[in-house]
């Protein structure tokens, strides 16, 4: 019984693992019981059964894993929607296909959302009896809509599942725009709620309500709801680009790697997408932060918490370094493309500089010595890189280098045949210089004029890039409209570091996310509702940066965790039906009952062997 | 900034550019590593903290693994001659240096550690501490959120008022505060050597024009004994002025900051 045996491993590893687990959270809850009564409510407040580790960061792990899990399930509907409308308009199967491939992660992962959305709600009635009785007291009325909507997500996902190719393509369509208005709506709900806690409105002094709409819409609802949307769509993208790039490295045959490589690109191609335009709504919401309060904008900018966006400035800086990196690989998959192989340098070098300034801090940490050489705690030409102008420039060029990459790469096969080639490209490349030349002056004025009027400044900038994005990709697509092509992309001729590339992309998303949901919860310090439901706690403190970290990661890592059973299980659709072997005749009645599917056909090696997804 | 290390790197890069033309990649590689280091550590004055210079060079040497690696041939270039390095017999003596003399850096490295000198341990600052929302003066309270200077308005309607309490406010820095802060808010006054930190440069514009003008209230009337628990130690020796100054005193003297270093005080924004 080989089979058996082979089985018998990960059981008994398993088996060891739950026990381990058992025990260790019965010896903890008989720790904390010797020492506090495992359901004594303490003035609102009970304490976890573990002892090591307190109400808040179990709150923080599970809420942040709901919130991880959330976002993909909102994501991937929506690109997958956008994909499968490609494959409708174009006829093309390969979108249909993808978009599936991509749906099929959905269900198991609709599963995990709700779960430790279950688990973050009964946590906080249990733990945090007295916030969760606030905050029940103003939303009270938002919860049936709530559960209203989940129910109508669950069956708009289901039918859109099972429902693929067995539906006319059109109600197919309209259900997934059905299923993406639903979980948009679910998202703004829940918004609602968090966003209240940051900043607080309709409510009168004594936190009694007074407008359900004010508590709603307040200071920063709808900055949140829309950096969300777009920060879930990059999220949801590199995960489904990781998923492929898992596939690729598994893929045993040519078309495989070639079908998982060109997943990989589409995905990681979303996820870039919607890190574009991400920075500029994460300053919107900055910017709605200060204006509500300037304790809380500077307790996020520039005080406790201003390390964190240091941290944050270098995944990002990363995270634009690993999608050019992609795309200059990407590149060697396609005939012509050597041609521009020699901007990568420059382009390198832009990323660069952009990065060195964008994670330049403006609280240094440096000796006495230093600073005194320094001649105080700013440095005169750190302390220019390190505030709002410099940041704001350096992520703008950012932005237009990492377009410029996808520019290169687009047309790395083609050659423009129209006769206004060249003056398209020169018109294309003026775009490029005046805009540049745009946000470097604003960016530079910006150090002349008072505080507001250069936050303003941003608006411009922003607008200028985006007005160089939308009128170059417009000129270069009636430019390379009857190109002449160099070659077909070979997919799957993609070098593997391209593909741990795209893990690395995932892993920095989530971290990204992770550490800033802490720095937004973070910012509200001993208020559980800014200024008006004090955390009274033993956990009522800041934690320090390191310990964050810690907590973020270690999230992190079960995140990816779970994401990995998605992926097995998503895998398990694809592979052949179970058989026996034939050669080795069974032992017992059991075995010969194992066989579940009369189709299936004997294979010569074990199935779980020859799986070739 | 030292334009004569700037020239000198260049002219150096140019050099090897026209000179010694089909250099191995990794050569190339290592000497824009040292010719970034050169600039940021000895091309920049003041001279940047050490922090400062390794994260600068972490990014650095990210970005030119990430240009070896992103062409193949450049990278087989690498590892083939990496490899040729570990295995020809042409290359034992200097492998053989070399694995002398990596560990023989670190142990120099560990060395010239455990012997310095003790200093004062490295830490960063925050510059800008989180205010409260409100605080006591003199038991009446203070508004930080949506309060105001209340002798900001004179400077449209009544000059002469505002200039004199600019005036009053320059009395007021002159007999107190330049002792710290210098005679022209540089953070350099006399006793200001004997601080760690420094006292703040009003100059920079990263510190009071970024700031609305009850945040320095706040800060001028409780001093380094009302700065927030959180990140604590704080370390500052500003004493709380509101044991001696008015209410009226403070605002004046905040009017003149402004007024002599010419920035203008953050505005409340209303933008929701």
């Amino acid at each position: 019984m080989k089979h058996r045996k082979a089985l018998s491993k990960p059981f008994l590893a398993v088996s060891f693992l739950l026990l381990c687990v058992f025990v260790f959270v019965w010896d903890g809850a008989q720790a904390a019981g010797s020492s506090m009564p495992l359901l004594q409510d303490a003035g609102g407040y009970r304490p976890f059964p573990i002892e090591g580790i307190s109400s808040r960061v179990a709150m923080w792990v599970v809420a942040e894993l709901h919130l991880m899990f959330a976002a993909f399930v909102l994501a991937v509907p929506l690109f997958a929607l956008i994909i499968e409308f490609i494959g409708y308009k174009t006829g093309d199967r390969r979108y249909d296909e993808l978009a599936y491939e991509f749906t099929k992660l959905l269900s198991v992962s609709f599963s995990f959302t709700a779960t430790l959305g279950a688990l973050l709600t009964f946590g906080l009635i249990v733990l945090y009896p007295k916030l969760t009785e606030y905050l029940m007291s103003i939303f009270s009325w938002t919860f049936f809509p709530y559960v209203l909507l989940f129910f109508l997500e669950a069956i708009f996902l289901y039918s859109y599942y099972y429902g693929w190719g067995k539906m006319n393509p059109k109600v197919h369509l309209l259900l997934g725009v059905l299923l993406n208005l639903t979980g948009t709506a679910i998202m703004f709900i829940a918004d609602a709620w968090l966003t209240f806690m940051n900043t607080p409105a309709g409510i009168d002094e004594a936190g009694n309500l007074v407008s359900l709409w004010g508590a709603i819409n307040n200071y920063t609802w709808m900055p949140i709801n829309i950096h969300r949307l777009i920060a879930n769509v990059a999220f949801g993208g590199s995960i489904a680009a990781a998923y492929g790039a898992y596939k690729f490295l598994g893929a045993r045959t040519e078309a495989e790697k070639a079908h998982y490589d060109w997943m990989g690109y589409v995905g990681n191609f979303i996820a870039i997408s919607a890190l574009l335009p991400l920075p500029f709504a994460g300053y919107w919401l900055g910017r709605e932060i200060y204006a509500f309060s300037q304790t809380l904008g500077i307790t996020l900018m520039g005080g406790t918490f201003s390390w964190l966006f240091i941290i944050q400035a270098v995944l990002i800086g990363n995270l634009f370094l690993a999608a050019n990196y992609y795309l200059w690989l990407g590149m060697e998959r396609i005939p012509g493309s050597e041609r521009y192989r020699k901007f990568i340098k420059y382009l390198l070098a832009s990323i660069t500089a952009c990065f060195i300034v964008w994670a330049t801090p403006h609280s240094l940490v440096a000796t006495v010595e230093e600073a005194r050489q320094m001649g105080g705690a700013h440095h005169p030409v750190l302390g220019v890189l390190g505030v709002m102008s410099a940041k704001n420039t350096a992520v703008n060029i950012l932005i237009l280098t990492t377009f410029i990459s996808f520019l290169l790469y687009r047309r790395s096969n083609k050659e423009a045949t129209v006769s206004w080639a060249k003056a398209g490209k020169t018109a294309q490349f003026a775009i490029f210089a005046v805009v540049v030349g745009i946000v470097v002056f604003l960016g530079v004025y910006g150090y002349f004029v008072e505080a507001t009027v250069r936050i303003g400044l941003s608006v411009p900038q922003v607008l200028s890039v985006l007005f160089a994005m939308v009128s170059v990709t417009i000129i270069d697509i009636f430019l390379f409209r009857d190109a002449k092509i160099t070659g077909p992309i070979q997919w799957g001729k993609m070098p593997n570091r391209a593909q741990y590339a795209l893990f690395f992309i995932a892993i920095t998303f989530a971290w990204t996310m992770g550490l800033m949901g802490y720095v937004r919860a973070g910012m509200r310090q001993h208020w559980h509702v800014y200024g008006v439901l004090e955390d009274t706690s033993p956990d009522a403190f800041t934690p320090t940066l390191g310990f964050a970290s810690n907590v973020i990661s270690v999230t992190v890592l079960i995140f990816f965790t779970f994401i990995a059973i998605v992926f097995w299980i998503t895998g398990l659709s694809g592979r052949k039906a179970w058989v026996a072997r034939p050669d080795v005749p069974p032992e017992d009645e059991t075995a010969q009952a194992l066989p579940g599917d009369g189709d299936a056909q004997p294979a010569k090696q074990p199935a779980w062997e020859g799986a070739a997804s | 900034m030292n334009l004569l290390v700037f020239a000198a790197v260049l002219a150096a890069m140019l050099a090897v550019r026209f000179f010694l033309k089909n250099l191995h990649i990794l050569v190339w590689l290592a000497l824009w590593w040292v010719a970034l280091f050169v600039v940021f550590k000895y091309g920049i004055e003041p001279p940047l903290p050490a922090s400062i210079v390794n994260m600068f060079m972490a990014i650095v040497t990210l970005a030119l693994l990430a240009y070896l690696s992103a062409t193949t041939s450049y990278l087989r270039q690498a590892t083939e001659a990496v490899v040729r390095f570990m295995v020809d017999r042409r290359f034992t003596v200097p492998l053989v240096v070399v694995l002398l003399t990596v560990p023989a850096l670190v142990a120099w490295q560990v060395y010239a550690e455990r012997t310095a000198r003790p200093t004062p341990p490295v830490s960063g600052r925050t510059i800008h501490p989180p205010p409260p929302n409100t605080i006591s003066f003199k038991g009446k309270t203070i508004d930080l959120v949506n309060g105001e200077n209340p002798y900001r308005a004179l400077e449209t309607s009544d000059p002469e008022a505002f200039a004199a309490h600019v005036e009053n406010g320059r009395r007021i820095y002159y007999e107190n505060c330049v002792f710290c802060h210098g005679d022209n808010m540089e953070g350099d006054g006399l006793f200001a050597h004997g601080y760690d930190p420094l006292p703040a440069n009003f100059n920079d514009p990263t510190t009071i024009a970024m700031l609305q003008e009850t945040y320095l209230f706040w800060r001028i009337a409780k001093g380094g004994p009302g700065l927030p628990s959180e990140s604590t130690p704080w370390a500052s020796a500003m004493p709380a002025w509101e044991n001696f100054l008015t209410e009226e005193e403070i605002w004046d003297v905040i009017l003149f900051l402004y007024d002599y270093t010419g920035f203008r005080p953050r505005a409340r924004e209303e933008i929701h």
